[in-house]
């Protein structure tokens, strides 16, 4: 069985987002970029479907600036066998990153999709729903375990108020929370080979999709600063305050 | 221009984040109706139709429709959304499953999170974990929303609407239910809460967070939180957590007790009214944003504040 993982690049997580001041965006010149963390742990399963001997081949693809090769090779050092870069400059929004990936699944006839629920830059939780909804497969989103057997995957979902379990036939997208596994560390020998594992370099041009923003951004602005809070000197002081403020 | 708002309920009850979510719909338009999916769900239909001004409500009902199988619910909306020029659908675990699909079947971009209708095309939604806001325009002839509920003020009541019966799409084939786990609460829920205490990772353990948390909570008629840290550990359930990949609430209080104040758990917290730290470390991020904060060790500081509280 064969796996697809589409990985993005973004923000390292743990990088302070700075706005630009002309309101453009946020910057990213010369910050930190990492694979987006819900990637990684769907990297990971997949590495781990085929060490259980379920997927014979895992293959990773971005959609991104050249740096997102950086992207690629990463997963290939988790596992994934080969990778395909799908370059471009625009920032693709999800429907369109959704119809790229169309074209990849029917170029590579994989059993089954697995990727993050959500990047954490742009926060849109999307893409994995439209991919299955385009290609008319099934979906089962924010997964926390995942059996793949007989054709079907049995996947537990994270839900408000605790977990659903569905079964969806295969082939199928699935996306991954953050409780689905922890993603490993690269060895070093690992990362060696990475180096040498293909990767495809492709355009936009080369599927046939239209990636043109739809979504204008008027501006990107910093949130509201909350005032200055105070220091109390024990609980006494705190329920005072509390209740001076009317919230108790 | 007409708006349909999804309705938000657990099969018994209507959850005030449909109120709030009509709210942002009138925002867009006087012309707002409610879907309520589900089955067995007249009662919550019934309570949607008291939403003051929405003009009707529509209800479908089947099994996969309860189960919240995204393929039915996306193709129940989707079969609805020629007469609408926009749907706004709250944007919960079960919103954030179907929306995506509702806008990759009408083929338009999805404005996720909105937190702000600036006008019929223009919306304010968070990004990078809430540490930015983008001010977007959109000129796609459907707009497809969720909506942030904690941005929004909850509909009044007083309506009159009529109940109209939607007829439920064909069950999808390639997904079956097979069963759900949920957490039983006395407790108010997370979302809508006025007030809700949290612990993190400094309690050490389940029993611990149980002993500290829940006597405060119960004390104070508040919901139960955690940071992403204290569910990972073990010490409280997946749906507690607040944070950018869990639940975002915005209550008039929030106490944080032994939670060190993480980007990912401020994304989904720091829009509350007042918020308190209980910390022992005065270097920690929660304090740059807590409106008091308290110095101390959860297991000194939390008796006083029970006793504190009387």
């Amino acid at each position: 069985m064969k796996i697809l993982v589409p990985v993005k690049r973004v923000l390292d997580y743990n990088v302070k987002v700075r706005v630009k001041a002309d309101q453009s965006g946020v910057d990213l010149s010369n910050v930190k970029m990492s694979m987006n963390p819900f990637d990684e742990i769907a990297v990971e399963e997949a590495t781990r479907l085929k060490e259980k001997g379920v997927a014979t081949e895992i293959v990773a693809v971005s959609i991104g600036p050249a740096q997102a090769k950086d992207t690629i090779i990463t997963a290939l050092t988790i596992g994934a066998d080969r990778g395909i870069l799908i370059q471009t400059d625009v920032d693709v929004e999800p429907l369109a990153v959704a119809k790229l990936l169309k074209a990849v699944v029917e170029q590579e006839n994989p059993d089954l999709v697995i990727m993050g629920k959500q990047a954490i830059d742009g926060d849109n939780n999307a893409t994995g729903q439209m991919l299955s909804t385009l290609l008319g497969w099934p979906q089962a989103t924010f997964a926390s375990k995942v059996v793949v057997e007989n054709g079907e995957a049995q996947v537990t979902r994270e839900v408000d108020g605790g977990l659903q379990t569905l079964v969806v036939k295969l082939p199928a997208v699935v996306t991954t929370d953050l409780r689905l596994n922890e993603p490993r560390y690269a060895s070093l020998p690992n990362i060696m080979k990475a180096k040498k594992k293909p990767l495809d370099m492709k355009t936009v041009a080369d599927y046939g999709v239209d990636v043109t923003p739809r979504l204008k951004v008027v501006r990107v602005t910093e949130p509201p600063k909350r005032g200055a809070g105070v220091k109390v000197k024990d609980a006494a002081e705190l329920v005072a305050s509390l209740k001076s403020a009317g919230v108790l | 221009m007409a708006v349909l708002v999804i309705a938000d309920h657990d099969g018994a009850h209507l959850r005030d984040t449909t109120h709030k979510t009509v709210t942002a719909a009138k925002a867009l338009s006087g012309e707002v109706d409610v879907l309520v999916y589900g089955d067995g769900a007249q009662g919550v239909a019934d309570a949607a139709a008291k939403i003051d001004g929405v003009r009707k409500v529509l209800l479908s009902q089947s099994a996969g429709l309860k189960a919240e199988i995204a393929e039915d619910v996306a193709a129940l909306i989707n079969g609805l959304a020629g007469g609408y020029d926009a749907v706004a659908i709250p944007a919960s675990a079960s919103g954030k499953n179907f929306a995506p699909r509702v806008a990759a079947l009408l083929d338009v971009s999805l404005l996720s999170d909105v937190i702000e209708v600036v006008d019929a095309n223009t919306f304010v939604r968070p990004i990078y974990a809430g540490n930015a806001l983008e001010t977007v325009q959109t000129s796609e002839a459907k707009k497809v929303l969720t909506v942030r509920t904690t941005a929004f003020r909850a509909a009044g009541e007083g309506g009159s609407a009529a109940v109209e019966t939607v007829a439920a799409p064909a069950a999808a084939d390639g997904t079956r239910f097979i069963g759900e786990e949920k957490v039983v609460s006395d407790r108010p829920e997370l979302g809508a809460a006025k007030i809700v205490v949290s612990g993190g990772r400094a309690l050490g353990s389940a029993e611990e967070f149980k002993a500290v948390i829940d006597p405060l909570a119960d004390k104070l008629g508040a919901a139960v939180g955690a940071s992403r840290a204290a569910v990972d550990a073990g010490y409280a359930p997946n749906d507690y957590q607040v944070g950018q990949t869990g639940k975002v609430v915005a209550p008039g209080l929030y106490i944080a007790v032994g939670i060190s104040g993480a980007i990912q758990h401020l994304a989904g917290m720091k829009d509350s009214k007042v918020i308190v730290a209980i910390n022992k470390d005065p270097e920690a991020p929660i304090f740059s944003i807590a409106d008091y904060g308290l110095v101390e060790d959860y297991k000194t500081a939390i008796p006083a504040l029970m006793g504190a509280l009387g």
